[in-house]
């Protein structure tokens, strides 16, 4: 695990007078081989035995076609959301004082520390046609859980720090000047905020709003109390593979796990090259 | 910015919103919060207590979460431990050393947060199940994984695996690496320029660390629902008796436990904050959240 030894100009590792790079290197590289990267390893392997023709065939099946709709538009719609919301949340944490502030940003990240299994039958609760809130929404025609506005909701409710967190940092940087600037050069208060603050927060609300949708489509344990999932309609992807497995079937469930997986690095990747050429356009302003 | 701060109070200032607005960001964020994040956590106190207390100590007492309690804490102790080696080693060779290859290694550990937890899950079945090489042969020699606590253990560390080392790696990288360096000319160990110089100064960050990870652990659903075989009284955790619960229709057992686990939540939260009031410079303040 050393170092090669210097080849001219080139090397691997700077020099360093601190001891244990080999080492920690070495613990911690056979953990994440052993770990994370065999078994993804064996993942691919395994829906490479099925073949592409194998894969393709398997998810045209109408079922799976229906779950993984609903998987990415669900996802997709609930980012969304929690884009706008945790801009604005964002936003009234750095930029405000008013009573209750640290318990309103203690709260952001309730999701990263409550089991989603709590979280779903906790929001199916509520939102049954007989719950907190669900009694007020069924005489009005609104059916929430057990439909795909349920999984929405439970969705936005899982994914909602991520917005945040990325966001806040961000705009804790971001200097007064500017805005006084462009409040002394005659801009309404509205412009400077839609053509000074916002642009150079784009970046990070495309960060939050991908990790937000990586976390909806993968989302398993919030979803499933509250889905109802009923094939065709709200039933999503990953319990259609938790489905596959109870029935042995190890392929369909490899299919259906690799074909997330790659649509999900598809979308990242497009949101990577989105991210990268926004922050060219607007991070030096 | 006194200037600043001055005219605030005087005259609206005109790099700020008028007060309106502001209340309105105001009541819209928390209306949101209440909704998603605050009614969740009351829904799940008014339900035990609506069942009563008898119901929630029979629940408590009963055998099968007796079993499920006490796997959930046997995985996490040797899961979060586990965690805290390969982070506190990734975190070292990653922020103290430069070397080719660094932003990729850091791309590869943070793999398991883009993968859903069903197919964490999988991963092990397809490795260490029935339809593997490995599963039966091991099985065989009395070392079953799949549908056994090895199984549960191992789902469990995947989908925690970057916690630690994320937590670390931004706050280290950020302090340089000088004073390692003066410890090791002065003539300290590596071990002892690890204790006494850099455990002091990431101490907070990692405990940070520990408790985000330990939550994640016991709350784990997904990848452990796939790997455990739900068998009650042996193989069902905390979160996975909570369904098998709910899905008897026995809601209040099911909110029972959940309240364990939701205000196993509310301690985390708790730890948290008040390290960040006390020591929010040395937590690598919101460097880990993403």
């Amino acid at each position: 695990m050393a170092a090669p030894s210097s080849l001219g100009s080139w090397q691997w590792k700077q020099p360093s007078v601190i001891p244990g790079f080999g080492l920690t290197l070495g613990i911690s590289l056979t953990m994440l081989t052993l770990i994370v990267l065999i078994p993804l390893a064996a993942l691919v392997l395994r829906a490479g035995s099925i073949g592409i023709g194998g894969i393709f065939e398997i998810a045209m099946d109408p079922r799976i076609l229906a779950a993984l709709k609903t998987s990415f538009l669900t996802a997709f719609i609930a980012a969304i959301a929690n884009a706008i919301f945790g801009t604005i949340t964002a936003w009234v944490l750095v930029r405000y004082r008013f009573p209750g502030r640290r318990v309103l940003d203690a709260f952001i990240d309730l999701p990263f520390a409550l089991p989603t299994a709590v979280a779903g039958i906790a929001l199916t609760t509520i939102y049954a046609p007989n719950g907190m809130i669900g009694q007020w929404l069924a005489p009005l025609g609104i059916k929430v859980a057990y439909t795909p506005v349920g999984i929405v909701i439970a969705l936005i409710a899982v994914g909602f720090p991520f917005v945040v967190r990325t966001v806040q940092p961000v705009m804790e940087e971001i200097s007064r000047e500017t805005e006084e600037v462009s409040a002394t050069l005659g801009a309404r208060r509205w412009q400077t905020v839609l053509f000074v603050v916002i642009p150079p927060l784009i970046p990070a609300i495309l960060t939050g709003f991908a990790l937000a949708l990586a976390r909806g489509v993968g989302e398993y344990g919030s979803v499933i109390f509250i889905a109802g999932n009923l094939p065709f309609k709200s039933e999503i992807a990953p319990l259609l593979i938790v489905i596959r497995l109870e029935e042995f079937n190890y392929a369909g469930a490899t299919a259906i796990a690799a074909i997330m997986l790659a649509i999900s690095f598809v979308l990242l990747f497009v949101i990577n090259a989105i991210q990268s050429w926004s922050q060219r356009r607007f991070a030096d302003a | 910015m006194p200037e600043l701060d001055k005219s605030r109070t005087s005259l609206r200032d005109p790099a700020s919103e008028p007060a309106w607005v502001r209340w309105l960001l105001i009541i819209i964020a928390s209306i949101f919060l209440a909704l998603f994040l605050v009614l969740p956590l009351a829904a799940v106190v008014i339900r035990v207590i609506q069942a009563g207390w008898g119901s929630f100590a029979e629940t408590m007492t009963d055998r099968d979460t007796l079993s499920a309690i006490r796997l959930t804490f046997s995985v996490a102790a040797l899961a979060v431990p586990f965690n805290l080696v390969f982070g506190v080693t990734a975190a070292w060779a990653i922020a103290k050393f430069d070397f080719k290859g660094k932003t990729f290694l850091t791309t590869l550990i943070d793999l398991p947060f883009s993968v859903s937890p069903v197919i964490s899950g999988l991963v092990y079945v397809l490795l260490f199940g029935a339809d593997s090489w490995l599963g039966p042969q091991l099985k065989a020699l009395g070392f079953p994984v799949v549908f056994a606590f090895p199984g549960i253990f191992l789902a469990t560390v995947f989908v925690t695996f970057p916690f630690i080392a994320r937590e670390l790696i931004p706050l280290m990288e950020a302090q340089g690496t000088s004073d390692e360096e003066a410890a090791i000319t002065l003539g300290a160990t590596g071990l002892k320029t690890f204790f006494f110089v850099t455990l002091p100064n990431i101490k907070w960050a990692l405990l940070y660390g520990v408790l985000l990870c330990n939550a994640r652990a016991m709350g784990e659903f997904g990848a452990v629902s796939v790997v455990s075989g739900h068998v009650r009284g042996k193989t069902d955790t905390m979160p996975l008796h909570v369904e098998a619960l709910y899905n008897d229709y026995n809601t209040g057992g099911a909110f029972a436990v959940a309240s364990l686990l939701a205000g196993l939540a509310l301690i985390t939260l708790l730890l948290r904050t008040l390290l960040e009031i006390r020591y929010g410079d040395q937590v690598g303040h919101g460097a880990g959240h993403k």
